[in-house]
């Protein structure tokens, strides 16, 4: 699991060419158009930048954005778990299906994950009439936005722990239940610490594509203004009314969240190549 | 404490891994169940351990029904190949786990959880590795914290999957002993599974010898050595000669000498003879009872040297004689080959039909 990789120092031409040219890369399509943001942000001053988020629309924008991870990230980590746990632990019948069916998020348009929703609960959809008896507001409301990130977020918790769990494999829970753990006991003292990193590490990628998703919402929230735009609908709209500070300040909020995730994850990522070195191939 | 196995079978698709199976372990008994893979030895282990449901028969503990009771009720210590450590905990905690788990009313109190890991670190002679985790033990260290783990709750059986498996040949015959060790000051009634025969015979009390999901045999190693009772296992216990013979009373008759049939020997006709190097004669002289052979090659140093022979027919034989006899032959010399005794390997009718077929198709070729 831990094998070293050997590396050679770089020297010679083609090697340094090719540095030279990922680097240039990165600064050109990364550096730069983050860089760009901050310097708009900030191009009246700190003090129109700080009333960008003083705005009412711009608030509630945020409010509604973090409802939608309070809600997304909770379910998918749960639906991971379960996913992940049902692939690794037993003998399946249909597994690589549900492998399948797991992924196509991943493969698939945003906006397709968002019109899904509305052709199932638009104004024509197939459930709209029942919809339109009992007064439930799908399309264009809350329930629809969180449903379209839902979708475009199931792998991200998912594919994080599929391939640690089938690596484990089941002994260790076979164990615990010949020593009398029960079934709940297995899972938290077992399961769930074996693989606490790799499901916080899925958790906090699942909640940046919650917070910066934009296509499927953009399909399913109707642009409300201070209903139902999340903060990257925000950004646009703003930006549309040619208020750039406002927008490339909201904007730098988002890039702020990716580095903040970005941060996350390096730490992550070594505290669990220390488990990993603490609990290789036990 | 005895374990009643009674008619179990075990079905995987149409494949019957365990056909049944009926089996008495004694109280205290050290017991190891021995088959090549696929013999449904590992399948036998998880069943008794509740891991695995058979399609029918039943298991009692002391007429307690087994099969009624969760792998988590059964109260058995399972020990895995690749040793299935809790690999977040320390060997401490892992050895603690099926204390710390017992439900409020039954645990032991902190004290005394902390007092039976340190009596079992010693047990297991791992004192002072308390605080580490599995991945900074060897192989041979994790095995001994998993077997320390699964005593730890006072189980009411000790069963072992393959659990030497894994390590090299120099810790697997010291850990053997040290098992045969723990289950002796222990007391508690062991069944372990292995493929390997040299180990189940070192260290059984008695052995089950199993193949294609039945039970071939079960003895002693003594009673398994001396008293085979199909061809089966002698072939399995050790490397055998085979030969063409004719069987009638008792005894198989071959070209130039005749052996008595180990058990006797029931029914009569040919059959294929199966007998050990060591149980094979040869005698350099000009005259008397044996198979013509030539020596084609002598190894081995030491008190035991093995003679590889062909025999007029191709077939090849070998036999181990002591250092003194073997001295007397060199390669290329012709000598005669006899048979203290033998098993023999009735022929089937299928091995008859094989042959039948293979003789026209050979002359339509021609």
């Amino acid at each position: 699991m831990n094998a070293t990789v050997a590396r050679r120092p770089i020297n010679g031409p083609l090697p340094l060419a090719l540095l030279v040219l990922a680097l240039v890369w990165i600064m050109m399509v990364i550096g730069a158009p983050l860089a760009t943001v901050l310097v708009q942000a900030f191009a009246k001053g700190v003090g129109p930048f700080l009333d960008a988020f003083k705005e009412p629309d711009a608030l509630a924008a945020i409010r509604l954005t973090l409802i939608v991870a309070a809600i997304t990230v909770p379910l998918n980590a749960v639906f991971g778990l379960a996913a992940a746990w049902s692939i690794a632990k037993f003998n399946l019948k249909g597994k690589s299906l549900l492998l399948a069916v797991i992924d196509l998020p991943l493969s698939m348009s945003p906006v397709v994950s968002g019109l899904v929703w509305v052709l199932l609960f638009g104004a024509s959809g197939w459930f709209a009439p029942w919809l339109a008896a009992s007064g439930v507001k799908i399309v264009f409301a809350l329930p629809g936005i969180v449903l379209g990130t839902v979708l475009v977020t199931l792998p991200l918790v998912a594919r994080e722990l599929i391939p640690l769990m089938t690596a484990q494999g089941a002994d260790e829970e076979l164990a615990a239940a010949t020593l009398g753990a029960g079934g709940w006991a297995t899972f938290f003292k077992i399961t769930l610490p074996n693989v606490r990193w790799a499901l916080l590490h899925g958790v906090l990628l699942c909640n940046a594509r919650a917070m910066g998703e934009f296509g499927a919402v953009s399909v399913l929230s109707g642009h409300i203004r201070g209903l139902t735009e999340t903060l990257p609908l925000h950004v646009e709209a703003v930006y549309n009314e040619y208020d750039f500070v406002g927008a490339f300040a909201c904007a730098s909020m988002l890039a702020g969240l990716a580095v903040v995730t970005l941060v996350a994850k390096t730490i992550l990522e070594r505290a669990d190549r220390m488990a990993a070195e603490q609990g290789s191939a036990a | 404490m005895t374990l009643v196995v009674d008619g179990i079978c075990k079905q995987f698709g149409r494949f019957p891994a365990l056909n049944n199976i009926s089996l008495e372990v004694r109280d205290g008994e050290f017991l190891t169940l021995l088959g090549p893979s696929g013999s449904g030895k590992t399948t036998l282990l998880r069943v008794l351990a509740g891991l695995d449901k058979p399609d029918r028969g039943g298991v009692y503990l002391d007429s307690v029904d087994f099969l009624k009771l969760s792998a988590r009720e059964r109260r058995v210590g399972l020990v895995f190949q690749q040793y299935a450590l809790f690999r977040h905990m320390t060997v401490a905690k892992n050895i603690a786990f099926g204390l710390d788990v017992r439900p409020a009313r039954t645990r032991p109190s902190r004290d005394a959880i902390k007092a039976r890991v340190g009596e079992l670190l010693t047990l297991a002679r791992i004192d002072g590795l308390g605080a580490r985790y599995p991945a900074q033990l060897s192989g041979g260290q994790r095995q001994r914290v998993a077997v320390a783990r699964a005593l730890a709750f006072e189980p009411q059986l000790l069963l072992l999957d393959e659990p030497f498996g894994a390590l090299d040949t120099k810790v697997r015959k010291e850990l053997r002993g040290e098992l045969r060790r723990i289950h002796d000051e222990t007391g508690v009634t062991t069944i372990l599974v292995t493929h390997d025969q040299e180990e189940a015979m070192a260290l059984a009390d008695r052995v089950v010898l199993m193949n294609r999901g039945r039970i071939e045999q079960v003895g002693t190693p003594h009673e398994l050595d001396d008293e085979p009772a199909t061809p089966f296992v002698f072939e399995f216990l050790g490397e055998c000669n085979r030969l063409p013979c004719e069987v009638a009373n008792g005894v198989a008759r071959f070209e130039g000498f005749a052996a008595p049939v180990i058990g006797g020997g029931q029914g009569a006709g040919r059959g294929q003879a199966l007998f050990r190097p060591a149980d094979t004669c040869l005698d350099g002289g000009l005259t008397g009872d044996g198979l013509p052979v030539r020596v084609v090659q002598i190894e081995g140093r030491g008190a035991i040297r093995t003679l590889e022979c062909l025999a007029l027919s191709g077939q090849r034989l070998s036999a181990e004689l002591p250092e003194h006899l073997a001295i007397r032959f060199e390669v290329g010399q012709r000598v005669r080959l006899t048979a203290k005794r033998v098993m023999v390997e009735p022929r089937r009718e299928s091995d008859a039909e094989a042959h039948e077929d293979a003789k026209p198709a050979l002359s339509r070729a021609v």
